[in-house]
């Protein structure tokens, strides 16, 4: 305990129950922090972080960006629409370009399954998973979980269950492993066209039927319909998948109790969920935001406090 | 690895009181003054001190708060240890108001000068000063000496200072610890 098992965050797969509880009370640390007159404090002064996103984020970034901001650590971002990834460079080098430059940790998002894991054997910086393709997005799991914790008082026990379009979704995943392993009983819902074979395996039961895994739940985590990651038609019209999945305040008040509603980001407002449940009080959304930088601070210091630079 | 005792409860007790008394000799009604316990052990002494305070001023006694400087530690990265933080609870600016520290044992004096910067995050404090219940002499790394201070002891460096509180390990005593030197 009171330290963290592993050098880098690649997944949820990788860390224990003991490593998600340690992020979570230094998390609670750094909300405190971040709701001050002054919300920045001096740890990681030197230390520098290097945010690699080949692919489009807007709030990871900004949520990582500010977390790191918070911690005073120096920032250099790349994006690779404007690099030379375009020019044919491989991942490897330039990464190691970057580091050539002196920089303690990488913060990557990357279209392809399993590039944190990648570089952090061919590498020697601590490296944190924004998102690699549909494999894992640890950070939102652990925020997501982090903002259940704060609204249920515990996350163990609790019934969650995951709406939409699991097939594409690195959320869902990384969801997955950080629930179950915090006590967490786990169903996935949606059209079995977004299901991936085999994850009744990783011990989630899959609900076709929204009404029902509803009725079950305390949570539901709203996923987005990421219509940028489908190549065919997975579901005949938005408009039928809304009449099936869409979690709107009718669907809401037929239920025998009332549940939280969260949602990754970013929102298809009157797709997944309607406006009114976004706007709710039922909806938890931007908690979910808030928290999201609480724990990426605790994620970093965490990390960056096994970087013994003055022991050499 | 020997101990011996420095204080015993009645003595600490009698400090205590003398200690709060030059606090309302200075700070009178401390209509502009707040106390702040530095976390982890600051704060039992701070709870003490407030506790005789309230008694003696009921509702003037002054606000109270606790201060966690782990962030704002300049030895992060450095040791094995991870440094982990503990509870900040300050539920009012300071800006412009008299800020007292209290901590149980001022040894280098780097605690102080984290909290120093720390406090910052709340406002820019009138002045601040310090209360400690031990000084130890001729150990210090950095100008920091207490306003407030209850004992000076003169230990040596493979010592250890171990203030005990009844409310967290059942009895009040100030300790010296000889680990073994090898």
């Amino acid at each position: 305990m009171n330290d963290l098992s592993v050098k880098h965050l690649l997944g949820i797969k990788y860390i224990s129950e003991a490593d998600i509880q340690l992020i979570f009370e230094t998390a609670d640390h750094f909300k405190e922090v971040i709701n001050r007159p002054i919300k920045k404090v001096p740890s990681l002064r030197d230390i520098t972080i290097a945010n690699l996103f080949f692919e489009n984020s807007t709030r990871t970034k900004l949520s990582f960006e500010l977390a790191e901001k918070r911690l005073s650590a120096d920032v250099i971002n790349f994006s690779a629409a404007s690099s030379s990834v375009k020019k044919g460079e491989t991942l490897e080098d330039t990464v190691n370009n970057i580091l050539a430059m002196k920089v303690d940790m990488v913060v990557m998002r990357h279209p392809n399954p399993g590039a944190g894991v990648f570089l952090s054997k061919h590498i020697n910086a601590s490296i944190i998973n924004a998102g690699d393709g549909a494999h894992e997005h640890p950070t939102q799991a652990l925020l997501d979980a982090y903002s259940i914790r704060e609204k249920l008082g515990d996350v163990a026990g609790k019934r969650v269950v995951i709406v939409g379009d699991i097939l594409h979704s690195r959320v869902a995943l990384s969801n997955i492993y950080a629930l179950q392993k915090l006590g967490a009983e786990v169903k996935v819902c949606g059209p079995l066209t977004l299901m991936p074979k085999h994850i009744e395996s990783l011990g989630v039961q899959v609900e076709t039927n929204l009404a029902k895994a509803l009725n079950w739940c305390d949570v539901a985590n709203m996923l987005r319909i990421q219509n940028e990651r489908m190549e065919i038609t997975y579901f005949p019209s938005t408009r039928e998948y809304v009449q099936q999945y869409g979690v709107t305040t009718e669907v809401l008040s037929k239920l025998n109790k009332p549940i939280t509603i969260m949602h990754p980001g970013p929102i298809n407002r009157g797709v997944e969920v309607s406006s009114e449940v976004a706007d709710s009080e039922y909806a938890i959304i931007l908690n979910q935001v808030e928290n999201g930088v609480a724990i990426r601070m605790a994620v970093i210091y965490l990390l960056a406090s096994k970087i013994k630079q003055y022991e050499k | 690895m020997s101990k011996r005792t420095l204080l015993n409860g009645q003595e600490i007790q009698v400090i205590l009181q003398r200690l709060a008394c030059q606090l309302i000799e200075n700070h009178s009604d401390f209509k502009n003054t707040v106390i702040i316990g530095l976390q982890p052990r600051g704060v039992f002494l701070a709870n003490r001190i407030q506790a005789i305070l309230e008694a003696e001023l009921k509702e003037n006694a002054p606000a109270f708060g606790k201060l966690d400087i782990t962030f704002y530690r300049d030895d992060f990265r450095r040791g094995d240890k991870i440094l982990q933080a503990n509870q900040t609870e300050i539920n009012f600016i300071v800006e412009n108001k008299h800020v007292i520290f209290v901590d149980d044992v001022l040894y280098t004096g780097r605690s102080i000068r984290s909290a120093l910067t720390a406090i910052q995050s709340f406002g820019r404090p009138k002045t601040v000063e310090l209360l400690t219940l031990i000084d130890r002499r001729f150990s210090r790394h950095l100008p920091i000496q207490p306003d407030y201070n209850g004992k000076q002891v003169d230990a040596i460096n493979h010592e250890r200072v171990v203030v005990k509180w009844k409310e967290n390990d059942g009895e009040d005593v100030v300790e010296i610890i000889r680990l073994n030197d090898e």
